[in-house]
């Protein structure tokens, strides 16, 4: 009797582990970041794309209305993608458009915006790339739509047709 | 003699860059316990990437603000998650991945015991 129980247990066991690994090997292994983090904006210091003046985060996004802060860079080809997007965004009077240039060169910058058109209302710039790391962000692009200082709605990448409908929803 | 002044001479040169070489040790020790999250398989620390690169610089400005170690770790997991950390921490989703061995090595110690002692 006892023969017969210990090849089933270990059959049962390795099949267990089998259909375990097995399903494991389906599941995708590229990671997709938790968007519902940390909501509220941080407090920063932003240095001004013109002037190099400083001023605080306060003061940039302290109406009550929405913001969408958008990390871009003239280096970074995706950035033109979206930028179309943004330019549709500019017409609209419910959303004031933040830019953060991203470890950039400045000359190259302006010329980025004298080509396609600034859609910015404000731009500031991120020479070491730690403004990001207190955005949480990853790279460029990235935008954030933002409302009473809170992170309402975070893309990752360039903004695409879907997502521009979905922010003109949002602010609506 | 001479051994004694060797030796103190070695200990003195050695304690000279003291601090300063363990901030540097506690900044990488960090760096690699971190994942680099743009890229596939690597620490922030293995990356030059401009995400590690921004990421490690902001690592040190933290160490020299007087953070410590796990603040920093807890100041990125609430910035990016838990993912950016190489050690996953125990709730719902871990529990098996950390009570297994737990379970294996309880299980092999009850068939030892069963073995050996029940048997007499």
């Amino acid at each position: 009797m006892k023969l017969k129980i210990t090849p089933i247990i270990i059959i049962l066991f390795f099949l267990i582990i089998f259909i375990i690994f097995f399903k494991g090997l389906k599941n995708s292994n590229i990671y997709t970041p938790d968007l519902n983090l940390e909501k509220k904006i941080p407090i920063l210091v932003y240095k001004s794309f013109e002037n190099n003046t400083e001023i605080v985060s306060e003061k940039i996004f302290n109406k009550k209305r929405f913001y969408l802060m958008n990390i871009w860079a003239s280096w970074c080809i995706p950035c033109r993608e979206e930028h179309v997007f943004l330019m549709k965004l500019k017409k609209d009077q419910k959303v004031e458009l933040i830019g953060l240039n991203y470890k950039d060169n400045i000359t190259n910058a302006k010329k980025f915006l004298k080509e396609l058109g600034n859609p910015y209302k404000k731009v500031f710039t991120d020479v070491d790339g730690i403004s990001s790391i207190s955005w949480g962000a990853y790279g460029v692009p990235e935008s954030f739509l933002i409302y009473e200082n809170k992170i309402i709605k975070r893309y990752i990448g360039p903004i695409k047709y879907e997502n521009f409908i979905e922010i003109e929803k949002i602010i609506k | 003699m001479r051994f004694t002044t060797i030796y103190l001479l070695i200990g003195f040169l050695l304690n000279i860059n003291f601090s300063y070489a363990n901030e540097i040790q506690t900044e990488n020790k960090i760096a690699k316990n971190l994942r680099c999250l743009i890229c596939q398989g690597q620490s922030v620390h293995d990356s030059d990437s401009e995400f590690a690169i921004s990421l490690k610089l902001v690592i040190r400005n933290k160490i020299e603000e007087g953070m410590s170690e796990k603040q920093i770790y807890s100041f990125l997991k609430k910035k990016y998650g838990e993912w950016i950390l190489y050690d996953p921490v125990l709730n719902r989703n871990t529990y098996f991945l950390w009570l297994l061995p737990l379970l294996i090595f309880l299980a092999g110690g009850a068939i030892i015991i069963k073995k050996f002692y029940i048997r007499k």
